[in-house]
């Protein structure tokens, strides 16, 4: 079923088997090793920035192509197809949050500092905003940055950091006038190494093994207030902005993965044999697929359409929390259905829908939970 | 020496499509299919660029077909660097001698140094243009271009290429696969070489690759204008697919293994 064509044009196509060349070649071979591993070696971003993919929406100027959204849109989708979330997840960030907002809000120092050397892959950045204390409650961050001269003085804690472990810098989401609520939050850029800066632990995960997620604490940590990003008390509209986009990437990472989860369930069926047949052959089973196969087209739909609202500039905020509700507790289900179709083998460490199944429960919570979407849908309802 | 090198670039079923015998028994269901480029033509591009990013030159890719097949001729071939495209615009059945005789008529009229093409198409797995097209040039072959360097060597990393020019411009050095092992042979040019599996590994299109693509020069041509008579020496009588593979028995012991490796398979 070729469900893409109105839009995509033959170039996004052309790159798509660009990425999905890479993702042969480079992931898909190792996965099961970096899972085991729960991490992926730094090299991947050099390949990966090698063929462009940390600066598809940044200027050239400082090493982007400016290719636009439909070309990232085609990397995530296809980025998810490499069967580990958390691989996709890494890149994703460092394509994303963590790079976007010093595209959109940083000074021409800090994107020369910081964003060229990230669109490079010569280092890694974090985007820091969750803390042990409160999720995605941004207007009642705990952690403060105090302005003490030419710095800020930061101190708090963030958790569940992607790329937090090895991040070379975070962009750190913090409290400037705690007197005020989302009306005091600024991003301050925090480079490793700084005093005061520490990763606290690496935390286990059900899923995203292969991902690195931290949580960071800072303590008298001394920054520039050159490392500023964007204008001061500007940062909740800034963090929700970028948000935006961070939400259209998970639920297109979420149609690229229930891709791989379909494929896979078809694989099966199609070949193992219960009562004299294939087991695709019950009637339960072909409407099973179908049922997934509907679906899957559904998100993809809504997904591609907040796609493109985003990309002519709308500020497409229901369909975005929409398609990124839709798409990722699809994606949730296919794997959960998809398991259940693989029968014992499903439950096995040994099958890699297992992988799946336990990735996908990331997408409804990250990146603003399905609970915050519907906040956000009701809120454009007018209630 | 700048070299200038014609590469061939055939559109092909991708590997990962499922492929269906059609009920008629004629060829493969399309509908549903993806295509891609040749995989051996890829590494003879690769090895085109190589070959020209160390000595100057050119590199002209070709492909037979309908309009289709401009789509990997944009994207991989001119995305991955070859310099400009030649389309035989041709729809219908075609066989190994029609395709050699339009490769033939342009490399009289383009004069390549060397053509690179893929030791087969991974669709018919014929493996034989190469060679006809050699044959018919009257240019000597070099066919399975390898490399003793592993995939993962630095030569490999370095992208170097596997082909080495003389000094003197006049021949190549080819190291070629062979039924056990590796021979090298020094062939004059003009020079038609195919590419084996490990000869390199090709570089990825990049996107201001793919972009600059679609500004690169891409001439069609027919086979009517080339002179050429497409009409196939080859008729395709019925396709079908291999016979399932019966489930295997176990045996006793040794000696009964024998008896059957012996009377039954005729193995031994």
């Amino acid at each position: 079923m070729n469900s893409g064509f109105q839009t995509f044009d033959g170039e996004h196509e052309a790159f798509r088997q660009t990425v999905k060349a890479f993702v042969a070649r480079e992931i898909t071979p190792h996965v099961k090793a970096w899972e085991q591993a729960e991490g992926f070696p730094r090299e991947l971003y050099d390949r990966a920035a090698e063929q462009g993919f940390f600066g598809l929406k940044y200027d050239e100027a400082y090493g982007g192509t400016n290719a636009g959204f439909f070309f990232e849109a085609v990397l995530f989708e296809e980025l998810s197809k490499c069967g580990s979330g958390g691989v996709a997840a890494g890149l994703g960030a460092q394509a994303t949050i963590a790079t976007g907002p010093l595209h959109l809000f940083g000074t021409d120092e800090l994107k020369r500092r910081f964003l060229a050397p990230a669109i490079a892959g010569k280092c890694i950045g974090a985007f820091a905003v969750t803390e042990p204390d409160g999720g995605s409650d941004v207007a009642g961050l705990k952690t403060t940055a105090r302005r003490e001269g030419e710095h800020y003085v930061l101190d708090g804690s963030k958790t569940y950091i992607t790329n937090g472990v090895r991040a070379d810098y975070v962009i750190v989401a913090a409290k400037t006038d705690p007197s005020k609520g989302h009306k005091g939050v600024s991003m301050i850029v925090v480079e490793k190494g700084t005093p005061g800066f520490t990763v606290s632990r690496a935390l286990k995960k059900v899923g995203w093994r292969a991902s690195d997620t931290a949580e960071l604490s800072f303590s008298e940590c001394r920054v520039p207030v050159a490392n500023l990003v964007g204008r001061e008390n500007d940062g909740f509209a800034q963090i929700m902005g970028n948000f935006q986009w961070e939400r259209l990437t998970l639920a297109l990472g979420a149609l690229g993965a229930a891709d791989d989860i379909f494929a896979q369930a078809m694989a099966f069926v199609t070949t193992r044999r219960a009562f004299g047949q294939n087991v695709s052959q019950f009637q339960v089973v072909k409407h099973r697929l179908a049922e997934m196969a509907t679906e899957l087209e559904a998100a993809r739909q809504l997904t591609y359409h907040a796609l493109r609202l985003h990309a002519a500039g709308e500020w497409a905020l229901g369909q975005t929390a929409m398609a990124k509700k839709l798409a990722t507790e699809m994606c949730c289900k296919l794997a959960d259905q998809a398991l259940q179709l693989h029968g014992g083998a499903g439950y096995m460490m040994e099958f890699d829908i297992q992988r799946h199944w336990r990735d996908a429960r990331l997408g409804p919570i990250g990146g603003g939970t399905s609970e915050i979407m519907n906040e956000i849908i009701a809120k454009q309802l007018g209630l | 020496m700048p070299l200038k090198i014609l590469v061939t670039a055939k559109r092909v079923e991708d590997s990962e499509s499922k492929i269906k015998v059609n009920p008629a028994g004629t060829g493969i269901v399309l509908e549903g299919l993806k295509f891609k480029i040749n995989p051996f033509d890829e590494i003879a591009i690769e090895e085109a660029l190589r070959l020209t990013a160390k000595h100057g030159g050119e590199v002209v890719v070709v492909s037979i077909g309908g309009k289709e097949v401009v789509e990997q001729l944009r994207s991989p071939a001119l995305a991955m660097g070859a310099n400009r495209a030649i389309w035989v615009n041709h729809v219908g059945p075609m066989d190994q001698l029609g395709i050699a005789a339009c490769l033939q008529k342009i490399c009289e009229k383009e004069k390549p140094d060397l053509c690179i093409l893929g030791k087969q198409a991974i669709d018919d797995d014929q493996g034989q243009v190469g060679s006809y097209l050699a044959e018919a040039l009257g240019w000597s072959q070099a066919t399975f271009a390898s490399k003793e360097e592993s995939l993962e060597s630095e030569a490999e990393k370095s992208k170097a290429p596997a082909i080495k020019l003389s000094a003197d411009g006049k021949s190549v050095t080819v190291v070629r696969e062979v039924d056990g092992g590796l021979q090298t042979i020094e062939a004059t040019l003009p020079a038609v070489a195919t590419t084996e599996l490990r000869l390199n590994q090709p570089r990825y299109a990049s996107l201001p690759g793919i972009m600059k693509a679609k500004t690169k020069p891409l001439e069609e041509v027919t086979p009517a204008s080339l002179g050429v008579d497409m009409t196939p020496h080859i008729t395709v009588v019925k396709m079908t697919h291999p016979p399932a593979r019966k489930a295997g028995i176990k045996v006793a012991d040794v000696p009964a293994l024998m008896d059957k490796l012996k009377n039954e398979a005729r193995a031994i």
